[in-house]
């Protein structure tokens, strides 16, 4: 299988008078063609900064330290911020930022918004005709009526607004799209449609070739991904099959959050969840060994002191703990 | 029915926008009655603009009716003092950050709560401050000396239970209380509101958007759509035998973890 995106060790964070947040620190993830891939995890776990080191978005106080990341045979770190600007994000990979939605400019209309984003990436843009048929070709596509190039933002719904943004940063046929909390403020309704669209992206009308979603809610993300990936405070713990993750959890963290996901099923009722004691370290001055040690319920001596490493346990399963790695 | 504890009949509100008859009315809570008794935990669920707030504010006497009445043990609310009926009736809402003044350290924000206790109480301040925190599954000695930034949303979200335990109300009416909160720590907050309504006896409306959330804390679920209450009963029925065609959209839409959408 094609990669469509190679990350190796990287690491990055945030200048911050009390020290440096390790927000991302060595992570290294491959994603193929035609796949969908989630990354979960809690707030601050380094999630959303992942994303803007993949794309090589490093604006201060970000910082990214050491790595590669590879989009489609492109190393984005060698290229220029106006190469970046211009060659890569909106080419080979968008990114739809958390909120987004609620970011659009309300005295814009929609339109406005499609030919500031796409002059944005020619040094001599199409004329205007150009841009906004393809726009209402793309929208088209997507099953949102071409009337909404006309509208404000204020006319559109919460699922709407966030359609024409993923319409948005899909006109140029980005290889990669990252998709950061795309249904976090959506009711359920609205978040299925929406990830029925996010799934025919990739599956039906492949105008993407490669879907990267994050969300803190697994059960969200069991619906459309292939293969998970579980991260905790800067680090990646866990990477599997989604199935492999929802019924054969590994890591001791992992376990812990698909026992807190409250799910409606007959037996629930009748359980005690019990999610996981404590709350995820502070990342100016992590814990040494494993981050996971002081919330741990399986925690070795070696935890405390040696950092493990993500080890791959079958094939494509990888996970970093003591308990299955050899020390 | 005046037995229950809180009883609400025909609540209405009607919000106008614009200026001289010019705008346009909002029915946010249409013709609302329910009863809530002595230590049930009752779940408010519906979509953003359902009126699941709105009915939680008129409540708590934040918002007047614009029709329909609220009785405390069979008492009007509106002809009880605020200050008696807010040591009855207390709060929780869905974001912990904005809930706190972020100067003040813990310690003071629960000893601003005493003001509204009388004095035999206050003299016992310390022990009780240490008693409700203890009962939230707090550490007092290592949260009272915090400013609200240095905790996580979890923790803020337990001291504002403890906040309201403070006063001993009987009703505690939690607004999304964990929408804000991650998943693993989720879940040590609604075990503890159930705790709360098994062992202390407290009455509490527990809104929430997410089914599955009030599908495992509620013993009984109303289910409001556009300021209307379309079904109620309790929880084992309202989900597995739906009869408003909207529960069951919102019961077939919610992702499950052991069940993937057919897409």
């Amino acid at each position: 299988m094609k990669k469509i995106l190679e990350v190796q060790k990287i690491r990055g964070g945030y200048e911050t008078p009390y020290g440096f947040v390790r927000a991302v620190d060595g992570c290294s993830l491959v994603a193929y063609e035609g796949e969908i891939l989630g990354i979960a995890g809690e707030s601050g776990c380094g999630k959303s900064t992942f994303a803007h080191l993949i794309i090589g978005y490093v604006k201060p106080p970000l910082k990214v330290l050491e790595g590669t990341s590879i989009i489609d045979n492109t190393d984005i770190y060698k290229l220029s911020w106006t190469e970046r600007r211009t060659k890569v994000w909106g080419r080979l990979v968008s990114v739809i930022p958390q909120y987004s939605m609620n970011s659009l400019n309300p005295t814009k209309r929609i339109k406005d918004l499609v030919l500031d984003v796409i002059r944005e990436k020619y040094r001599t843009p199409p004329p205007k005709d150009k841009i906004i048929e393809m726009a209402r070709v793309r929208f088209e596509e997507l099953g949102l009526s071409d009337k909404v190039l006309d509208m404000y933002p204020i006319e559109l719904s919460g699922g709407m607004k966030q359609r024409a943004v993923i319409a948005i940063s899909t006109l140029l046929n980005p290889k990669l799209l990252i998709a950061d909390e795309p249904t976090s403020a959506l009711d359920v309704s609205t978040q299925k449609r929406l990830l029925q669209l996010l799934y025919n992206l990739v599956r039906r009308k492949n105008i993407v070739r490669t879907l990267i979603m994050i969300s803190h809610d697994i059960a969200t993300l069991r619906q459309i991904c292939d293969r998970m990936c579980i991260m905790y405070a800067g680090k990646i713990v866990e990477l599997a099959s989604t199935e492999d993750i929802i019924n054969y959890p590994l890591h001791p963290y992992t376990k812990g959050l698909i026992n807190s996901v409250v799910s409606i099923e007959p037996s629930l009722r009748k359980k005690v969840l019990k999610g996981i004691p404590g709350a995820p370290p502070n990342l100016i001055n992590p814990p040494p060994g494993c981050r996971f040690h002081p919330r741990c319920p399986n925690a070795l001596p070696i935890c405390y002191k040696k950092e493990p490493p993500l080890v791959e346990i079958n094939e494509r399963r990888y996970v970093a703990c003591w308990l299955y790695a050899e020390t | 029915m005046h037995d229950a504890l809180l009883h609400v009949e025909n609540l209405t509100k009607i919000f106008r926008t614009g200026f001289l008859g010019r705008g346009r009315t909002i029915i946010a809570v249409d013709h609302v009655t329910f009863d809530l008794k002595e230590g049930e935990i009752l779940a408010l669920i519906g979509e953003s603009g359902s009126g699941k707030t709105t009915t939680a504010r008129m409540i708590l006497k934040l918002l007047r009716p614009t029709s329909g009445k609220i009785f405390f043990m069979g008492k009007d609310i509106w002809e009880i003092p605020n200050k008696e009926y807010w040591k009855n009736v207390q709060a929780v809402f869905q974001d912990p950050y904005a809930s706190f003044n972020p100067f003040y350290k813990v310690n003071r924000i629960m000893r601003n709560v005493l003001k509204l206790l009388p004095n035999n109480v206050r003299n016992d301040a310390v022990k009780r401050i240490h008693q409700v925190l203890e009962q939230v599954g707090l550490n007092p000695e290592e949260v009272l000396d915090k400013r609200p930034f240095e905790l996580s949303g979890g923790q803020l979200q337990r001291v504002l239970l403890a906040r309201c335990l403070l006063v001993d109300p009987r009703i505690i009416i939690a607004d999304e209380p964990t929408s804000m909160i991650d998943a693993s720590m989720r879940v040590g907050i609604l075990n503890l509101l159930k705790d709360l309504s098994k062992k202390e006896g407290k009455s509490i409306i527990f809104i929430t958007h997410d089914i599955s959330q009030a599908f495992y804390v509620s013993d009984r679920i109303l289910v409001m759509y556009k300021g209307r209450i379309v079904e109620s009963g309790p929880p084992e029925k309202v989900l597995f035998s739906p009869e408003h065609p909207y529960t069951k959209r919102l019961i077939s839409d919610v992702p499950k973890l052991h069940e993937r959408f057919e897409l």
